[in-house]
C-alpha cells in the first residue's frame, strides 16, 4: 500500500487508500510511519485523510495506536480525518473514535493542526477550481 | 448432541445486582406496562418480551464456569470460578445417590477461575471422583494453596471424593467423556490454555483469558486454525480494542473486535462473548452485544457468523 502525502505549511497530509486488512496492514505500517517519524522530529502535525479507506482490521487500528503513540511522545498531534461509513463505525465499535484524534472533515483536521495550513490547503483547493 | 450451560460468565471478580440496579429494572418494567393494569397474564408475557435483556434479566455476576453436556454419564465442566458452586448444588440435586464424576478444565490458575472449588459440594462426596485437567505445572499445587491457612478455614485434606490431576501437552488431544479434547498455549500473565471439544455433534471451543497481539500474523494463524469450523468459540471479549491495544495492554484479555475477524476467519458458526467486564452493568454488556453483531453484518464476507453474549444461565445447543 502506498500512501501520498503532501506537506502543507508544518501539517502533512497522508492519504492511504482501499482495504487495511490483515494482508494490507504491513504495509500500511511500512508507509505510514516514516512519515510519523518524519512529523514527530519536526513537531509538527500528521493529518491522515481516511476519505479514501473503506475498511480497516484491527491490525490497522493497532498501526493507528503505534502512530499516535509515537507523536504523543514528541508532543506533535496526529488526527484521523473523514472516515467513510464502515470505517466510522470501526472506529465506534472499537472505541478507536475516544483515543484518537477524530474529525470529520479534512478542513476540520487542518483547523486543529494550523490555520496556516487550512488557509494553504483552501486557497490550493480555490485554485485548483478554477 | 452437546450442550453448553453457562454456570459463571463474569471476569476476574464475581458482582452482584445492587437495590439501586433491580429498581431501574423495576421502573423500566412498570413504564412499559403502563396502562396495562388489568391486562392478561399473555399481555403481560408480551409486555416483558418486548423489554430489552438488561431491563428483563441479567447477565449474572458468577465468573467462569462453563459446563458442556456431552451425552455421556460423566460432567465435563471448563474453570471453577465462582460459577461452580451453583454447577455443584445442581449436579448434586440431579445426583439420585449414585456416584458422579467430574472432568474439569482449567484455563489457568488465577483466583477467578479456581475460587469456586471450596464449595464445591460434589468434591465433599466419598465415591464421586473429580479429574482436574490443565497444562500448568502448579494446578495441585494452586489448589491445595487457595485452601490453607489463613485463606480458607478448612484445607484440602477435606474432600470426600478421589482427586486427581491430569497434565495436558498442549496439541496432543485426550479422549474424555465422549469428546476428544486439544489444548492450545495462550497468551496471559503466568499462562492460560484454551481448549477445544471435538465430538458428541459438535465442536466447541473455550478460550478466555487470552490475549491476542496484534502485530503476530503466525499467532493469528495458530487461533485461526484452533478455532477452525467450531460451532461454538467462548472468547474472552473483556475490553473494547482501543484499551486492549493502550491502557491495558498485556492485560492479557481481547476484545470483541478480534473475536469477529477470528471467528470469520475460522469459519465459526456463533461466537459468544465471554468472561465481560465487571464494571459493566448489563446495558453495557447489551450494548457491547448490539455493537459486535453490527460489527459482524458490516463486515462479513462468507456465511453469517452469530453472535451472543453468555450469561449465567444460558444455554447452547448445537
Amino acid at each position: 500500500m502506498e500512501i501520498a502525502a503532501r506537506q502543507l505549511a508544518d501539517t502533512v497530509i497522508a492519504t492511504p487508500a482501499g482495504r487495511i486488512d490483515h494482508q494490507s496492514a504491513k504495509q500500511f505500517e511500512a508507509a505510514l510511519l516514516p512519515l510519523v517519524a518524519d512529523c514527530a522530529a519536526r513537531h509538527g502535525s500528521l493529518v491522515i485523510d481516511f476519505s479514501g479507506i473503506d475498511y480497516i482490521s484491527s491490525v490497522g487500528l493497532r498501526v493507528l495506536m503505534v502512530a499516535a503513540r509515537q507523536m504523543r511522545e514528541q508532543q506533535a498531534r496526529l488526527v484521523v480525518a473523514a472516515l467513510q461509513g464502515v470505517v466510522a463505525e470501526i472506529f465506534a465499535i472499537s472505541r478507536f473514535d475516544r483515543v484518537l484524534t477524530v474529525t470529520k472533515t479534512l478542513d476540520d483536521a487542518l483547523a486543529l493542526c494550523s490555520p496556516a495550513a487550512l488557509a494553504q490547503h483552501r486557497s490550493t483547493g480555490a485554485a485548483s477550481a478554477t | 448432541m452437546m450442550r453448553v450451560r453457562f454456570w459463571g460468565t463474569r471476569g476476574s471478580l464475581p458482582v452482584a445486582l445492587t437495590a439501586v440496579d433491580v429498581r431501574a429494572k423495576l421502573l423500566a418494567t412498570l413504564r412499559a406496562a403502563r396502562g396495562r393494569a388489568q391486562a392478561s397474564e399473555s399481555d403481560l408475557e408480551a409486555v416483558l418480551a418486548g423489554l430489552p435483556f438488561a431491563v428483563a434479566g441479567t447477565y449474572g455476576g458468577h465468573t467462569s464456569c462453563v459446563q458442556l453436556e456431552t451425552g455421556s454419564g460423566d460432567y465435563v465442566v471448563c474453570d471453577m470460578g465462582s460459577g461452580l458452586r451453583p454447577f455443584g448444588q445442581a449436579a448434586m440435586a440431579a445426583r439420585n445417590g449414585a456416584a458422579q464424576t467430574f472432568h474439569i478444565f482449567v484455563s489457568h490458575l488465577h483466583w477467578d477461575h479456581i475460587m469456586g472449588l471450596p464449595f464445591f459440594v460434589p468434591a465433599f462426596v466419598p465415591g464421586n471422583r473429580v479429574v482436574f485437567y490443565g497444562g500448568h505445572a502448579g494446578l495441585e499445587a494452586a489448589l491445595r494453596r487457595q485452601q490453607d491457612q489463613p485463606s480458607f478455614p478448612v484445607d484440602f485434606s477435606i474432600f470426600g471424593a478421589s482427586m486427581d490431576f491430569v497434565h495436558l501437552e498442549p496439541g496432543r488431544p485426550i479422549d474424555v467423556a465422549g469428546v476428544r479434547v486439544t489444548s492450545m498455549l495462550q497468551r496471559h500473565g503466568g499462562d492460560s490454555y484454551g481448549y477445544r471439544f471435538e465430538g458428541a455433534g459438535g465442536v466447541v471451543v473455550y478460550s478466555t483469558d487470552s490475549e491476542h497481539p496484534l502485530a503476530q500474523p503466525e499467532h493469528t494463524d495458530r487461533f485461526v486454525s484452533f478455532f477452525h469450523g467450531a460451532d461454538v468459540v467462548i472468547f474472552d471479549a473483556m475490553y473494547s480494542l482501543a484499551d486492549a491495544v493502550s491502557v491495558k495492554a498485556d492485560w492479557g484479555h481481547s476484545s470483541n473486535i478480534v473475536g469477529v475477524e477470528l471467528c470469520q476467519m475460522a469459519g465459526v458458526r456463533e461466537l459468544c462473548l465471554f468472561h465481560h467486564e465487571p464494571v459493566f452493568d448489563d446495558a453495557a454488556i447489551d450494548a457491547v452485544l448490539a455493537e459486535t453483531r453490527r460489527l459482524e453484518e458490516i463486515t462479513r464476507v462468507a456465511a453469517p457468523l452469530r453472535v451472543s453474549a453468555a450469561f449465567d444461565g444460558m444455554e447452547i445447543e448445537l
